[in-house]
């Protein structure tokens, strides 16, 4: 196995999916990308557990406002229609349905839609954060994510090793190798690598991938 | 009817030994750091207030603020979400030391039990930590075929939170998202006390927007052009301040 996608590639192939005028959840770190790479025409409304829905960009160094903060404590602009509220309100938006799409990462995804991305097990400091609400109320459940750890260790697995974050819960893993669906408690391959055969991914993947249909190519152009 | 107090050091005065104090902000966003700070001068010149258990969804960053209370071991316990920020080594020197306890609480979980706390309601059900270790001996119950885990209310013997305007009734607003948890501890807590960018008169608040009733405030305190935790941690403060 040689090429993958790189981080900004995952990112820009999961925002090719966010319908426009979809009220999103973005993750920290990794899925807070994905809003760079929605397609032309298409203008999600982004949430931030904090209080803010429809913020935009980050704002040029030394123009920060720091009451005006994403969930990842950065730095970010208003666009038009912007709404501010207190922390209840924002979860009521979370659990009770109202989100069309949270996209989370990941550090262990099962095939029955369980996921853990929240602790690595009893060392250190755990943090949850809004990990734990943001898995249940979505209308759909995202994870983009590696496909492997940096040990080569398949981050999609039949049970999850570490910490659940939450049970049943994804619908979908967008992966540095491939686009994959959970549906009945099984990894449905929708997308892969062309350069990357059946065989080769699911050496790489911790339970076994289901095809139904034709698989198409992952294609993502260079960023 | 007047809420303001003169000083900082007014508004501290009366917090006890061993109180469950909510401190609001999300970082350094709606966070009371001049209140704080007051708080750590009373407790160096006095040796009280100790001992107490601090809500706040972080654990502070940097050495200003909530991790200078931490530092100063006047914390005996944090309920918090994300006991991780960019330079969180005064809580977690301690904690891995086992000299601070940790509750940790799902983000929205710790934002309903302390709005139920304001609001009468001693427990709700959610569907946030079932399954997980943090619903671990906790009650779990079916609705309409999904599990829920049973969580009490959340309550303190004081608030410190920071708000943009506050009229001498207590009426507040606040400043984009520096609103988060403020609104919240101001209900849950016996008392509330404020520290606002500007003290303004009766009615000069919009009622339209008034987003705290007076009636959850007990202090107001003026403390112009705050300043920001991402600021002074920019800047390596450290409080109090040490010789370099």
């Amino acid at each position: 196995m040689s090429a993958k996608l790189s981080a900004t590639q995952i990112a820009w192939r999961a925002a090719q999916e966010i319908a426009d005028d979809a009220y999103v959840n973005l993750g920290i770190g990794l899925p807070e990308m994905v809003a760079r790479f929605q397609p032309p025409g298409r203008q999600a409304i982004f949430h931030t557990e904090n209080g803010i829905l429809g913020f935009g960009e980050a704002p040029p160094a030394g123009e920060e406002d720091w009451d005006l903060i994403n969930a990842g404590k950065k730095a970010v602009t208003l666009l038009p229609g912007t709404a501010f509220f207190h922390h209840a309100d924002s979860f009521a938006m979370v659990r009770g349905g109202h989100l069309d799409m949270a996209i989370l990462g990941a550090f262990e995804v099962a095939e029955n839609g369980d996921l853990a991305n929240w602790s690595t097990g009893p060392k250190g400091v755990p943090a949850v954060g809004g990990a734990m609400d943001l898995v249940h109320g979505a209308k759909q459940v995202v994870v983009i994510t590696e496909h492997t750890t940096k040990d080569g260790k398949p981050k999609l697995v039949k049970r999850c090793s570490l910490p659940l974050t939450g049970v049943g819960c994804v619908t979908r893993v967008y992966t540095s190798l491939a686009v994959i669906d959970i549906q009945g408690g099984r990894f449905i391959l929708r997308e892969k690598l062309a350069a990357m055969s059946l065989e080769e991914l699911q050496a790489v993947t911790g339970a076994e991938l289901g095809v139904h249909g034709t698989v198409a190519d992952l294609v993502v152009p260079e960023l | 009817m007047n809420k303001t107090l003169p000083t900082l050091q007014d508004a501290v005065a009366g917090i006890t030994d061993g109180a469950t104090i909510m401190i609001g902000g999300f970082g350094g966003s709606g966070a009371p750091i001049e209140m704080v700070h007051a708080l750590i001068d009373r407790f160096l010149q006095t040796g009280a207030p100790k001992n107490l258990t601090v809500v706040n969804n972080n654990a502070g960053n940097g050495h200003v603020g909530l991790a200078a209370m931490i530092e100063q071991g006047m914390v005996a316990k944090l309920i918090c979400s994300f006991p991780r920020s960019a330079d969180p080594r005064v809580f977690t020197e301690r904690y891995l030391a086992g000299k601070i306890e940790l509750e940790l609480v799902p983000q929205g979980t710790l934002a309903e039990r302390i709005r139920a706390g304001g609001a009468g309601i001693p427990a709700f059900y959610t569907p946030a930590s079932f399954g997980t270790e943090l619903a671990e001996g906790k009650p779990v119950e079916e609705f309409d075929g999904r599990s829920y885990v049973r969580e009490r209310w959340l309550k303190a013997d004081f608030a410190l939170v920071k708000a943009h305007l506050g009229d001498t009734m207590g009426n507040l607003t606040f400043n984009k998202a520096a609103r988060n948890f403020n609104p919240l501890m101001c209900m849950a807590a016996t008392t509330t006390i404020v520290q606002v960018s500007q003290v303004v008169e009766p009615g000069t608040i919009d009622p339209e927007h008034v987003v705290t009733p007076g009636i959850f405030v007990q202090a107001v305190v003026e403390v112009a052009n705050p300043a920001q935790e991402e600021d002074l941690n920019r800047a390596n403060a450290h409080y109090p301040e040490v010789a370099a």
